[in-house]
């Protein structure tokens, strides 16, 4: 009787393990072990010291575009929420064939490669696009250089990740119970007041996924800037493919892939903390 | 004299539906007023309707002598409690309570003593700083009464507050809401589908069906005197005999298997008029042999539903079901299969002519 029930439920213990384990070899061999190289390399290359660290951590140029990184993923998730809050909300709240249409293009361009959106603005805002010709057209003789600058790499970035805060914030405000508007509307709450006191705070959570969504993939970006942006305003992950590429300086590179992650965890482990990384996807 | 809510004429058409037709009714101060009706009858319209939620194709809303058909709900200043009790998720009970205070422009220390003495007198002293995810459904009922009522409003809504709740708290919250209500002396419509709750609490009744008011009475009234065959049928246990009126001025009926028998009322009614006949099952008397003085008809049983202090025993007299209600002592005379004799007196005989 005992074995035979202790046998029961072994069972069930051995097949998840049994299912998992393609995927978990193959995470093993492209992912941990990869990363552990990088984590490795970072303190071994050229020669095993801290140097690499000393100086990722301490050189001006670093630390500036390290700022440089998180004042922008800070801009465009600031700027995403500015955009994606009110499309979400009519979204969430216009009749369905208008919803439809507006999902349908959000998810559009949700879809789209983002090296496709990403050439699609080197064509728009190129010295031959059409918004150039446009700044001519109306009488501005010399108009200013958009593409391959903090500009073009920004509204880009803009682009690619607004979809993610709109379908975070989307899906919370879908969730509201219509009951708690109408109690707000009873107890004498209208227009901004009941936006501020009841429909923004029920919308928190949804504001708080997209953004540390948009920035920690922000943080990360590297493919726009890299190919919109001003090659002397960089973002961290654009250093590390040049220093790799160029200097092959495998070491210094790798110590800033470190420093990236670590920054990554620290901000994903304080959102854990406040909300429940569960959340994050829905 | 005007009563102090008064809906007049009040029609509600979505596309071809009538969801509401031609409702009228006047509601007196400090009344406790009950709509009661299966789902889809209009009550829940009605009630939306006076809060400002839904709007009236055509007809009047009038609170005070004063036409609210106009306003928008934020400036009706009607309290409703909602099924679900809509507080807010991210507010503390008493930061819920304080919430219409503060949109009403009172000041932060004022209101939030007003919302804790509200709370006091719904019986949740020392529970303000909770959130609803922290209170008990019951608790949350009590919440939501008191930020309905902290900003004295003209009216209490309640809409089918107490479906979520278990049998014993909703007979206390039954008996809570109707204290708070008196003390307060706010006049209050209550919607809900469950007649017992409507019978205890209300003082008096609106039976809605199919978008219409079947009848407006005190909770005995409608009990004991249904004017329509739907009020006897949706209140309470009843046998409706289908007769015909034989003798007009003697008060007597006839029914292919009752045969011909008296009926009470002070109705006029003429020689050959069909009508409804109600008996409510505990007037009916069961028994082995026919009683002296009543009218006595033969009965098999065909189902005994026992309920502890009393049975419900269901059988056939020819091709009507009769129901008769005995209390649980007296049922271990009778099994089911078994030939019966049921009677009753002329006076709980009630015509019903619609």
């Amino acid at each position: 009787m005992g074995t035979s029930l202790s046998k029961l439920t072994e069972k069930p213990n051995i097949w998840p393990w049994l299912l998992l384990s393609p995927l978990g070899i193959y995470m093993l061999i492209f992912f941990v072990v990869p990363l552990a190289d990088v984590a490795i390399m970072s303190f071994t290359e050229p020669r095993p010291t801290l140097a690499n660290y000393t100086k990722v951590l301490t050189g001006a140029l670093y630390q500036r575009v390290f700022l440089n990184t998180f004042l922008t993923a800070a801009f465009v998730t600031a700027c995403c929420l500015l955009v994606g809050y009110p499309l979400a909300y009519l979204m969430a709240h216009s009749k369905p064939r208008t919803a439809m249409l507006i999902l349908l293009l959000v998810t559009m361009s949700f879809w789209t490669s983002f090296l496709v959106r990403t050439y699609s603005w080197m064509v728009l805002l190129g010295n031959n696009g059409p918004l150039i010709a446009f700044l001519q057209m109306i009488g501005i003789e010399s108009p200013p250089q958009l593409l391959f600058t903090r500009f073009s790499s920004t509204l880009a970035m803009i682009h690619i990740l607004a979809p993610y805060m709109i379908m975070n914030i989307y899906s919370v405000m879908k969730k509201i119970d219509p009951a708690l508007i109408r109690s707000a509307e009873s107890l004498g709450a209208k227009g901004f007041s009941l936006f501020r006191h009841v429909y923004l705070p029920l919308t928190a959570p949804g504001i708080a996924n997209g953004s540390v969504l948009v920035f920690v993939i922000c943080l990360g970006f590297y493919v726009t800037p890299v190919l919109l942006g001003s090659p002397r305003e960089q973002m961290i992950a654009g250093l590390i493919g040049h220093q790799i590429e160029e200097f092959l300086a495998f070491g210094l590179g790798s110590a800033m892939a470190m420093v990236l992650l670590a920054v990554t965890l620290v901000i994903l482990t304080i959102y854990h903390r406040r909300f429940g990384l569960d959340k994050l996807w829905g | 004299m005007t009563s102090y809510l008064q809906l007049s004429s009040i029609t509600k058409t979505y596309g071809h539906f009538t969801a509401l037709s031609d409702v009228n009714l006047s509601v007196e101060k400090g009344e406790f007023v009950t709509f009661l009706g299966p789902s889809g009858s209009g009550k829940t319209t009605t009630l939306m309707i006076i809060a400002g939620f839904e709007k009236a194709t055509s007809g009047l809303v009038q609170v005070g002598g004063q036409s609210i058909t106009q306003l928008a709900p934020h400036e009706r200043n009607i309290g409703i409690v909602f099924q679900n009790y809509a507080l807010f998720p991210h507010k503390t009970a008493v930061e819920n309570v304080y919430f219409p205070l503060q949109m009403r422009g009172v000041s932060r220390s004022q209101g939030l003593k007003k919302a804790e003495d509200m709370l006091s007198l719904v019986g949740l002293k020392g529970f303000g700083h909770r959130h609803p995810k922290e209170l008990s459904g019951g608790q949350q009922q009590r919440v939501a009464l008191a930020r309905a009522l902290v900003f004295e409003p003209s009216l209490l809504l309640l809409d089918e507050p107490l479906g979520a709740l278990d049998k014993n708290l909703r007979e206390q919250m039954q008996i809570e809401i109707k204290r708070i209500q008196r003390s307060l002396g706010v006049t209050t419509i209550f919607v809900t589908h469950d007649q017992s709750e409507a019978m205890s609490m209300s003082d008096r009744i609106v039976v809605f069906e199919k978008g219409r008011i079947e009848q407006a009475a005190a909770p005995l009234d409608i009990y004991h005197r249904p004017q329509t065959s739907f009020v006897a049928a949706f209140i309470g246990e009843s046998n409706l005999i289908p007769a015909t009126v034989t003798n007009a001025s003697a008060r007597i009926a006839e029914n292919p298997v009752l045969d011909s028998f008296d009926y009470a009322g002070t109705e006029v009614l003429s020689d050959g008029q069909p009508v409804t006949l109600l008996i409510r099952p505990e007037h009916i008397k069961l028994s082995r042999s026919p009683i002296e003085g009543r009218k006595n008809v033969r009965m098999t049983v065909e189902t005994i539903v026992n309920y502890g202090d009393n049975a419900l025993v269901i059988g056939r007299a020819g091709d009507l079901t009769m129901r008769v209600r005995v209390l649980g002592a007296d049922v271990v005379i009778i099994k089911e299969g078994e030939e019966c004799c049921i009677s009753w007196t002329p006076d709980s005989v009630f015509v019903i002519t619609k």
